[in-house]
């Protein structure tokens, strides 16, 4: 699906007139992690909609390749979702785009109140099996786990630096909302999900639980102070200054008018 | 019928039928062509292993194909007995009146959509299973979701061949005395055999290809199930979950699982057209 939309706006923006001289001027190259980019292509919808004559054109690859094309010049904006490692940050900057977030969720009739990450790690490589092991009631977990591909999962895995095929799941889901529908249907079940889908859930009487992490409470608050373990920044980044569209772009996407568009994602705004 | 309607009705239907041959053929070839970054690295044994990990490059697809098979199994040894019981009673038992009513509940039943019976399936089934054999959404639960999703398709089909069932046969049936449920099950149904073999393969058709609804229900956990109430991942569902943020080898390798599903179907399509006798 992604990747459909994506060419239907490569396909879109090759078709909209060329003026050739301003073409470099008013374009702007986004590459890069795929967790971004459908963020990155909505902003730059809206973007393209406020500048008429602009074009934002977005490439996904994951973030390495956001990485690379930067320092290259091959991209205007690299998308990286995780922090940027201190070899690349003498190069490139950072500009926090919004934050990514992933709760464990447990059905809200489980009486267990936290688990350690050695706990976590147990329950999702199938040597905890049953609740009671945890100090909750004897009945079995039923462990669920996201699609390969998905970038929750991907955090997940870089959390408790566990392989996929570690995992010894009973379901297996693809989006946030199927695995909340998946736990509150199975009082035994524990996932994870986005932290904004599983608020907005909670907040709308959803019989699920959100589970603290390292003693931190799981919120987008908590998120947004950089105080949860298992969350991670959405970068736009850049080589040297931007270009005058670039920054404005750059600008634009931190900016409160995109706010709806992050919320929509499951994202958490950055703080301000 | 005049010579001019001959003359353009004949290209006109070759042109579609020759259409519609190329849409298939070209379908394939662009399954082959996508799958290709997959195939090419040789080494086609990955694909016969249990494992499907492929971005640690495990591609294994045997267990999938066997949970694929294996659902559209149950699903249609569900189906099958009782589409045909609904046949029987719609044609042949009830009045006239409630057997309207009824083949009017079947073909709303053929109409509502594939998604609506996963959404039913998650919220009602899965946490029912789950209070008996947990986790709920496994084998067990997929079969029996697709059940109620081809039972209009093969109940329908089986009663427009009981009702394409000579009369004279009937007649002749009750003029020799034999018994109703004689005439029913020796007479009818096997005058119509063919009708209800064709509907029972077309759901059948449809089970392996239904995506949505046995994505919701299944668990999706690849692996070979111990019984029924193990959660597994069907091929269609395969591609649905991971396709939307697959990449490279991994985008090419749902390619492959494609191909295999194609594959299936026309296996099944090789069957039936086995099966059927000629001009029966």
């Amino acid at each position: 699906m992604l990747n459909t939309l994506i060419s239907a706006a490569l396909l879109l923006s090759l078709a909209a007139p060329l003026h050739a001289a301003q073409a470099a001027d008013n374009k702007l190259v986004l590459t890069g992690s795929s967790t971004v980019a459908p963020l990155a292509l909505e902003i730059g919808k809206r973007f393209e909609a406020q500048n008429p004559g602009v074009r934002v054109d977005v490439q996904t690859g994951g973030s390495s390749r956001g990485v690379a094309d930067t320092m290259n010049g091959l991209a205007d904006i690299g998308l990286v979702s995780r922090a940027l490692k201190p070899a690349e940050a003498k190069t490139l900057a950072a500009h926090t785009l919004a934050l990514d977030g992933v709760a464990l969720v447990v059905h809200a009739s489980n009486p267990v109140k936290q688990l350690d990450d050695a706990q976590i790690k147990a329950i999702y490589t199938g040597r905890t099996r049953n609740w009671r092991e945890t100090g909750g009631p004897d009945r079995p977990i039923t462990v669920v786990n996201k699609a390969e591909g998905r970038s929750t999962l991907e955090l997940f895995l870089h959390y408790t630096g566990l392989k996929n095929s570690q995992i010894r799941a009973q379901a297996v889901i693809g989006d946030n909302q199927q695995g909340i529908k998946t736990v509150t249907g199975n009082p035994g079940a524990i996932g994870y999900v986005s932290i904004g889908a599983a608020e907005y859930a909670v907040g709308h009487g959803v019989p699920i639980r959100l589970l603290p992490m390292g003693g931190v409470e799981a919120s987008t608050d908590t998120v947004q102070r950089g105080s949860f373990p298992l969350s991670r920044p959405l970068n736009l980044v850049t080589r040297g200054a931007p270009s005058p569209l670039a920054a404005r772009f750059i600008a634009f996407a931190r900016s409160p008018a995109v706010r709806d568009l992050i919320e929509a994602q499951y994202f958490v705004p950055p703080p301000r | 019928m005049p010579r001019s309607a001959d003359t353009l009705l004949e290209p006109l239907t070759a042109a579609m039928a020759g259409i519609s041959a190329l849409l298939l053929i070209g379908m394939i070839g662009f399954l082959l062509a996508e799958s290709w970054p997959a195939l090419a690295h040789g080494n086609w044994l990955r694909f016969a292993g249990l494992a499907w990990y492929p971005l640690e490059g495990q591609f294994g697809l045997a267990a999938m194909g066997i949970a694929t098979l294996a659902v559209a199994a149950l699903a249609i040894l569900l189906a099958a007995p009782l589409g045909l019981a609904c046949a029987l009673f719609a044609r042949f038992q009830a009045p006239p009146a409630l057997a309207g009513g009824f083949r009017g509940l079947l073909a709303l039943m053929a109409g509502v959509p594939s998604v609506v019976y996963g959404f039913w399936g998650l919220t009602v089934l899965v946490p029912l299973v789950a209070r008996w054999q947990p986790p709920g959404a496994s084998l067990f639960t997929a079969g029996l979701v697709l059940a109620l999703m081809i039972l209009p398709t093969v109940a329908l089909l089986a009663h427009a061949a009981l009702a394409a069932v000579p009369r004279g046969l009937l007649d002749g049936a009750a003029a020799l005395g034999l018994s109703r449920r004689t005439t029913l099950l020796k007479v009818a149904v096997p005058a119509a055999r063919r009708g209800i073999v064709g509907g029972v393969l077309l759901g059948l058709a449809r089970a392996l290809g239904e995506t949505m609804a046995v994505l919701m229900v299944a668990g999706n956990v690849v692996q070979l199930p111990a019984s029924v109430f193990d959660p597994v991942r069907v091929l269609t569902a395969n591609i649905a979950l991971e396709m939307a943020y697959a990449t490279d080898t991994h985008r090419a390798g749902l390619f492959v699982s494609g191909l295999l599903l194609a594959l299936l179907a026309l296996g099944l399509a090789w069957f039936a057209a086995r099966l059927e006798p000629r001009h029966a």
